[in-house]
C-alpha cells in the first residue's frame, strides 16, 4: 500500500531523511518509530504529498506522491502533529468542510460526520467550538477528520501525544479498530504503543532506517537467549550467593549467572538461558539445595532496549542499575 | 470550481463569526459617512451661498458629490484592505491547518481563488454599505446612476488589485502583523507613485504615475468606463494571484 524507495529529504543545511526504504502492507498497521529529531514527521509529510522529496520515490496506494499527487491526496487521511483545527469553527460544522473538501457529496456527508463523530467519541462536543476543546479532544478531532472520507492509507503523527492514560488506551484500541479496513502508519517515540497497536515496525534513527521488522521479530532478535529473573530466599539463617550462583550455573542449558542484588536472607539472579526448558530444572535445583525460590520469570526484552540497542543511545547500563532498586 | 466556493464559504464564516469582519464594515461605515455627510453639508452650504448672491450657478450632484465620495472611498480601501488580507495565509501558516489544504485534493489555485473571493465578498459587503448613503442622494436628488454603478465598478477593481497582492503577502509569513503591515506599506507606496506626474514629465515619472493604482481609478470616479483602467486592475490581479500561486509552491520546496 506504501512503497518508500531510497527517500531523501534535506533541507538548508542538513538531510532530516536520508535514503530510507520501506513497504507497508494492505491492512497493516505499522509503528513508526524515533527519537526526536529522527525524521518521523518529515518522511509522513512527503507521503502526504505536503513536502516534495529532494530524491527517492514513494507510491501511496500505487499512485506517486510526486507525479500524481491528486489521486493520492484522495486516498489518504492524515492527522499531522498538531491537529489542524480552525478555533472559529464547530466541531460538526469542521467535519463538514473537511469532508466536502475531501470530496464528499452532500448527501453522504451528514452520514458520515455522525458516524466518526460516534466513532471517534466526541459526539459530546460536536457543538462546541474548537478553540475552547481540550487537548485531548483536539487530538480525536484530529483523528476523525482523518477518516472522514474512509480513506485506504490512514498517517497518523503521533495520534496518542498529550493524551492521559485512559484516552491514550482508548485512541490505541480505537486505532486498532481502524485497522481493518484501513492500512495504518502511525509515527510514535512511546515503546509501549508499539507493542500494544503494531504488526511492523520500522525504527529510524537521524533520518537513517535503522530496522524494519515485525514486533515479535525485533524482540527475539536482541536477544537470542531468553533471560530470567530469579529471586532465592535461605530458609533458615544465612546463606552464601555465591554457593547459589555455581550451582545455578550446573543446571543444564543455562549459559550465564550474574547476581544482581544481594540482601540479607535472600539474593536476586539473572539467568541467561537458552530458549526453553529451563525454568523447570531451576526451581528444582534450587529447591533440592534447601532454598525458597520467591520468584522466578522471564524478563522479557522490551522494545526499549532494542530501540536503545538499536539507535545506539547509552543504554544497557542504566537500565541495569535501575532493575535492583525496583526489586527492592 | 466546487472547491473554490467551498473555501470561500469557510474563509467567509471565519471572517464573520470573528469580530474582524465587523469591525471593518463599522469602522468603513462611520469614516465614510463622516465623509459623506461633510461633503453633502458643503454642497448644501455653496448651494445657499450662491442663492443668496443671487446668482444660478449651475450645480451637479455627480460632479461635486459623488465623485469625490467615490474617490475618498477608495482611499479608505487603502487602509482596510491589509486588514481583510493579512490572515488568509498566515493565519494557516500559524496554526498549521495549511497542513489540512496541502493535503487535500484540492489544486493551490483552487484555494487562493477562493480565499481572494472571500476578501472580495466582505470588501463587496462593505461597499453596499456606502450604497445606503448614496439611497438618500437618490431620495432628495436626480443624480445620474450610470456614473455611479461605474464608479461601483472601478473600487471592486481597484480592490481586487490590492486584495490579490495582500494576498501574496500573506503567503510569505506566518505572522499577520507583519502581512498586514507590509500589505500597508505597499498599497500606500501604489498610491503615492502618482505624486511624482507632480512636477516630472519624463518617462520614469509617467511609468511611475501609470504603476499607481490611483490614476487609473479617475476615470472611474468621473463614470467613465475606459478600457484601458479596467485592463490595468485586471492584470494586477491576475498578476498578484500568480505570486501567490508560486509563492505557495516555492513555500514546499523551500521548507
Ligand atoms: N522546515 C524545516 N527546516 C529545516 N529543518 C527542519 C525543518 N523541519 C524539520 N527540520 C529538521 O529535520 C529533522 C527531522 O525533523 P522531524 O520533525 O521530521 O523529526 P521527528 O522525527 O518528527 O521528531 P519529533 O519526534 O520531535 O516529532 C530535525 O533535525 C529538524 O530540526
Ligand atoms: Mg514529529
Amino acid at each position: 500500500m506504501i512503497t518508500v524507495t531510497d527517500l531523501t529529504k534535506r533541507y538548508a543545511r542538513h538531510t532530516a531523511v536520508d535514503h530510507i526504504s520501506f513497504e507497508v502492507h494492505k491492512g497493516q498497521i505499522v509503528g513508526f518509530l524515533g527519537p526526536n529529531g529522527a525524521g518521523k514527521t518529515t518522511t509522513m509529510r512527503m507521503l502526504t504529498c505536503f513536502l516534495p522529496p529532494t530524491s527517492g520515490n514513494a507510491t501511496v496506494a500505487g499512485f506517486d506522491v510526486l507525479e500524481q499527487s491528486f489521486e493520492v491526496k484522495k486516498r489518504i487521511g492524515y492527522l499531522p502533529e498538531t491537529p489542524p483545527l480552525y478555533p472559529e469553527m464547530r466541531t460538526a460544522e469542521y467535519l463538514q468542510f473537511v469532508g466536502s473538501l475531501k470530496g464528499l457529496a452532500k448527501a453522504e456527508l451528514a452520514k458520515r460526520v455522525d458516524y466518526v463523530c460516534e466513532r471517534c467519541a466526541i459526539l459530546d462536543v460536536k457543538d462546541k467550538l474548537l478553540g475552547k476543546l481540550s487537548k485531548g479532544y483536539r487530538q480525536r478531532v484530529g483523528l476523525a477528520q482523518a477518516i472522514i472520507h474512509n480513506p485506504d492509507v490512514l498517517i497518523l503523527d503521533e495520534p496518542t501525544s498529550g493524551l492521559d492514560p485512559k484516552q491514550i488506551n482508548e485512541t490505541r484500541e480505537l486505532i486498532k479498530s481502524l485497522a481493518g479496513d484501513h492500512t495504518i502508519l502511525l509515527s510514535t517515540h512511546i515503546l509501549p504503543e508499539v507493542e500494544q497497536t503494531c504488526e511492523q515496525v520500522i525504527i529510524i534513527n537521524k533520518g537513517k532506517l535503522v530496522a524494519t521488522d515485525s514486533v515479535s521479530n525485533l524482540q527475539n532478535r536482541a536477544r537470542g537467549a531468553e533471560s530470567l529473573l530469579v529471586e532465592v530466599g535461605a530458609r533458615n539463617g544465612l546463606m552464601d550467593p555465591l554457593k547459589v550462583q555455581s550451582s545455578l550455573e550446573l543446571v543444564p542449558g543455562v549459559s550465564r549467572v550474574h547476581l544482581k542484588n544481594k540482601l540479607d536472607n535472600r539474593s536476586i539472579f539473572e539467568v541467561e538461558s537458552r530458549k526453553g526448558l529451563v525454568r523447570g530444572d531451576l526451581a528444582r535445583a534450587v529447591v533440592e539445595a534447601g532454598w525458597d525460590l520467591n520468584e522466578l520469570r522471564p524478563t522479557a526484552v522490551s522494545l526499549e532496549e532494542i530501540f536503545l540497542q538499536l539507535t545506539g543511545e547509552p543504554a544497557a547500563a542504566p537500565a541495569e542499575e535501575a532493575v535492583p532498586a525496583g526489586v527492592k | 470550481m466546487r472547491n473554490v466556493w467551498i473555501i470561500c464559504r469557510k474563509e467567509l464564516r471565519s471572517y464573520f463569526v470573528s469580530p474582524v469582519a465587523y469591525i471593518l464594515l463599522a469602522m468603513f461605515a462611520v469614516i465614510f459617512g463622516f465623509f459623506f455627510w461633510n461633503i453633502l453639508g458643503y454642497f448644501v452650504f455653496r448651494g445657499m451661498e450662491s442663492q443668496m448672491r443671487g446668482q444660478m450657478m449651475p450645480m451637479n450632484v455627480n460632479e461635486e458629490v459623488i465623485r469625490p465620495l467615490l474617490s475618498n472611498v477608495s482611499v479608505i480601501g487603502l487602509f482596510l484592505i491589509p486588514m481583510i488580507t493579512m490572515r488568509l495565509f498566515a493565519e494557516e501558516k500559524r496554526t498549521g491547518t495549511i497542513e489540512l489544504l496541502a493535503t487535500s485534493p484540492v489544486s493551490d489555485v483552487e484555494v487562493i481563488l477562493g480565499k481572494w473571493l472571500s476578501a472580495m465578498v466582505l470588501y463587496a459587503s462593505m461597499l453596499l454599505l456606502t450604497a445606503i448613503n448614496f439611497l438618500f442622494i437618490f431620495r432628495y436628488g436626480h443624480p445620474d446612476w450610470k456614473p455611479l454603478v461605474i464608479g461601483y465598478l472601478g473600487l471592486l477593481l481597484q480592490a481586487g488589485a490590492l486584495l490579490a497582492i495582500g494576498t501574496f503577502i500573506s503567503t510569505l509569513t506566518k505572522n499577520q502583523i507583519i502581512a498586514g503591515a507590509a500589505t500597508f506599506g505597499v498599497c500606500l507606496l501604489l498610491w503615492v507613485l502618482e505624486w511624482v506626474s507632480g512636477y516630472e514629465t519624463a518617462t520614469w515619472a509617467r511609468v511611475l504615475s501609470y504603476m499607481s493604482v490611483i490614476t487609473h481609478f479617475e476615470s472611474f470616479a468621473k463614470g467613465l468606463l475606459d478600457a484601458k483602467d479596467a485592463i490595468f486592475y485586471v492584470t494586477l490581479i491576475f498578476f498578484g494571484l500568480f505570486l501567490t500561486a508560486r509563492s505557495m509552491e516555492s513555500l514546499r520546496w523551500r521548507s
